[in-house]
């Protein structure tokens, strides 16, 4: 087993495109689940929205890769719109149930044949990230010594954690100000804000608007990392694995979906890379473990941290307990 | 809380032991060769491919309602080119088979497109093609091999009005109404005495199809007096295994959960959990495919009047209706049942009544849980089964409770009849790949005029 190689590969993930797609993605639900309080289990479904929005208006209308941009954000208010109006003045549960439901909606929709002239069906949509490859100032691969990426990948990589930069400031801006404060009440006492005559609903329909474009520039990421998007790549458990990724680093705290994602990605591709090796090198026989089932061992393993963790220490690593009071809301 | 560490891990070691046990005799029987399946028999096989510079379109019309299946003689085929000139005509022989020759070298026809045309007049009577969009097929030419097609011939649809097929959607409808009740009692059931969302549930319909699948697999066979009995003991065997785990589920996991007073937050990310470890888990032991059971997997289907119904969905009709009736009884009429719904109304009240809640809870897990093993096996039956049968169909219980009313015992069945119905009788309009589409938008829009569902008491949700 070269474990020197296995470290290195664990980095490369750790720092490369799909840790970023995951720490936008958790940005966004910090801000709905660690700051208000809203369990959107729909994040996949934003995401989605964002990616195709762009994808479309560039491949199949023709039209400018920024308006694509732009219109992506648009749609992600819009559905957030959408589903809020229903669902937020209801108990937490009503929404996880729709966002979810809309998630998939969204997921078969695209992926449908009724509309393969639009989104390509279940191939998805290619040809729309020339213009923000032609932008990309590498044209070797990164090589930091013991870890290197592609250079579309170290593309993605730059603008990719840039945005997460951005994200994490404006997301600490907004959570110092005043209005970041009415947020964190409202997870904690809804009824007390609405006593002080805040308008509760439309705090949490901002805040879902806000959480949302997170999970758009987690979509655009997503198609510009690999110049293709197609339905799979917003699977429901897309957003299960983003909550994963928000609850080990610890939700309400700005950078907790940053450390979250370096930690879910390293110990995620280790676990991967050491259970095949050590199948194909017969470590653990076949009897017991193919290398076909060597990569789900890594799925258990977080299907097990997520419990235990919600159980044990449900603030995260870096979270304070105080600051989050899960509670029935 | 260690006592809770502990309690879970043997909930985690009792159940990974128990499949791994299970589906390990499964894998080892599964090995061996297999009966006649869907391998091509002797009788319809493809006309050998000549390896000369010229390419032919070769191929076969197989009858499937026979196994093996059977060669279909005098169907005219007939090929067309891009612009639409016939190229080439055939009629199949006594071995089911064709071989049109196209016209021109190889390299003529390479990247071009040719259709496949079948004269369904040819057909013999009673007989149509699987797939009615095969009519025309077309064919690209990317090798220089000749080209075999397949054309599956099944039966004839009878009636084609509009209301023969809105019944027979219907008829389905019926069957997976039923199944889609018997998951959804016991997620509202559990959500109304103890508040959970158990987004695991769905693994609990797939544990039922695998534990069955595992009994299927058992060497040999199980008879009483001569007939093959081993499906319906493997749905028994479901049946009590499936409330055995939910009982294990309740014992190691969420009953520690409630007694520490973990909100219902994090009990549903815990459930999520849940649900990712167990379904890999179940890949991991039963693989990825879709699979089907030794017996009932394919049936002649019984003509009622214009209606096509097989004796599997009669009996899954006729048990599921048996078990749900059942099920209302026992909570309409006993003492259990009237506690059941006493906590499901008020948790506080009936515990302040004297009823024993954490009993009850108990109760209502071995008895959801088994319900909803049952439903996984019959579904497995109706429409085959991979390890993520419940995760799929989890939303659409969802939507089955939420429209009836979250937590109400009637407003499941009542929602998953609707939904049921619904989804098969909507793809009279709606493409077919789009019918859970509309049943999730349904749930939205339901949300959005009465939230408290159907049958919900009309009370703030929020």
């Amino acid at each position: 087993m070269n474990w020197e190689n296995i470290f290195s590969l664990a980095v490369q993930q750790a720092l490369g495109p799909s840790a970023v797609i995951y720490c936008l993605a958790a940005i966004g639900l910090n801000v709905h689940f660690g700051y208000t309080g809203l369990l959107n289990f729909g994040q996949a479904g934003f995401m989605a929205v964002g990616g195709y929005g762009m994808a479309s208006i560039v491949s199949t209308w023709g039209l400018p890769f920024w308006l694509g941009i732009l219109v992506g954000l648009a749609l992600t208010v819009v559905l957030a719109l959408l589903l809020g109006v229903p669902t937020l003045r209801l108990r937490a549960d009503y929404l996880a149930i729709v966002t979810i439901a809309a998630a998939e909606i969204i997921r078969q929709t695209v992926g449908s044949v009724s509309l393969l002239e639009y989104f390509g069906g279940q191939d998805g949509l290619t040809g729309f990230s020339g213009p923000f490859r032609s932008l990309n100032p590498f044209s070797g691969p990164l090589d930091l010594g013991f870890v290197s990426w592609r250079a579309n990948d170290a593309w993605v990589m730059v603008v990719g954690w840039s945005l997460v930069a951005i994200s994490c400031l404006i997301v600490w801006l907004l959570m110092r100000s005043p209005w970041g404060r009415v947020l964190k009440s409202i997870r904690e006492d809804e009824d007390a804000v609405r006593s002080l005559g805040k308008n509760v609903y439309s705090y949490k329909m901002q805040a879902l608007v806000i959480g949302g474009l997170f999970g758009a520039l987690a979509g655009f990421i997503t198609a510009l990392r690999s110049a293709a998007i197609n339905p799979s790549f917003f699977a429901t458990d897309i957003t299960f694995f983003a909550y994963t990724v928000l609850l080990v680093g610890g939700a309400a705290r700005v950078l907790g979906p940053v450390a979250g994602a370096l930690i879910f990605w390293f110990l995620l591709s280790f676990l991967d890379l050491f259970f095949i090796s050590a199948a194909r090198t017969g470590l653990i026989s076949a009897e017991i473990m193919t290398p076909n089932q060597a990569s789900l061992v890594r799925f258990i393993f977080m299907g097990l941290a997520l419990m235990l963790l919600m159980i044990f220490r449900p603030q995260g690593i870096f979270g304070d307990r105080k600051e989050l009071a899960l509670d029935a809301r | 809380m260690h006592t809770g560490l502990r309690r879970i891990a043997a909930l985690f070691l009792l159940a990974v032991v128990t499949v791994l046990a299970v589906l390990s005799t499964a894998q080892a029987a599964s090995a061996a060769p297999r009966a006649s399946g869907d391998g091509a028999p002797a009788e319809c096989t493809l006309p050998e491919a000549t390896d000369d510079d010229t390419i032919s379109i070769i191929g076969r019309v197989c009858d499937t309602r026979e196994t093996p299946q059977a060669p279909v003689e005098g169907v005219a085929i007939s090929v067309e080119d891009e612009s639409g000139n016939t190229v080439g005509e055939a009629t199949t022989g006594a071995n089911g088979t064709f071989d049109i020759p196209l016209p021109g070298t190889t390299l003529d026809n390479l990247g071009k497109t040719y259709t496949v045309l079948i004269d369904e007049e040819s057909m013999p009577e009673g007989a149509a093609l699987r797939n009615p969009d095969d009519v025309d097929r077309p064919v690209k030419i990317n090798l220089d091999n000749d080209v075999s097609v397949t054309f599956p011939v099944g039966e004839a649809a009878l009636g084609q009005g509009w209301l023969t097929q809105a019944l027979q959607l219907f008829v389905g409808g019926i069957v997976f109404s039923v199944l889609l009740a018997m998951a959804a009692l016991g997620l509202s059931m559990i959500f109304g005495t103890t508040g959970l969302t158990n987004f695991a549930h769905g693994e609990l319909v797939t544990f039922g199809a695998l534990i069955a699948y595992t009994v299927d697999q058992m060497p040999g066979e199980i008879r009483i007096g001569g007939t093959d009995v081993t499906m319906i003991v493997a749905v028994v065997v479901t049946f009590l295994a499936g409330g055995a785990f939910g009982f294990l589920n309740d014992k190691a996991l969420w009953g520690p959960l409630r007694a520490r007073g973990t909100g219902i937050i994090a009990m549903m990310i815990v459930s999520i959990g849940l649900s990712i470890f167990l379904r890999n888990v179940f890949q991991y032991l039963a693989g990825g495919q879709t699979r089907n059971y030794s017996q009932y997997a394919a049936v002649q289907p019984i003509a009622i009047g214009p209606l096509l119904v097989t004796p599997k969905d009669m009996a899954v009709i006729g048990l599921g209706v048996v078990v749900l009736v059942v099920v209302s009884l026992l909570l309409a009429k006993t003492r259990i049942g009237k506690a059941t719904r006493a906590v499901a109304d008020n948790p506080a009240l009936a515990s302040a009544s004297g009823i024993n809640v954490e009993r009850v809870i108990s109760v209502v897990w071995t008895g959801g849980a088994a319900l909803a093993a049952l439903s996984g096996v019959l579904l497995g039956l109706t429409q085959g089964f991979d390890y993520q049968l419940g995760f799929k169909i989890l939303l659409l219980i969802f939507a089955a409770v939420v429209l009836g009313g979250l937590g109400t015992i009637w407003g499941a069945m009542v929602g998953a009849f609707i939904i049921g119905i619904f989804i098969e009788v909507s793809t009279l309009i709606v493409p077919a790949e789009l019918k859970f589409v509309g049943a999730l938008l349904v749930l939205i829009v339901v949300l959005l005029i009465r939230p408290q569902g159907l049958l919900g008491k009309a009370q703030r949700v929020g």
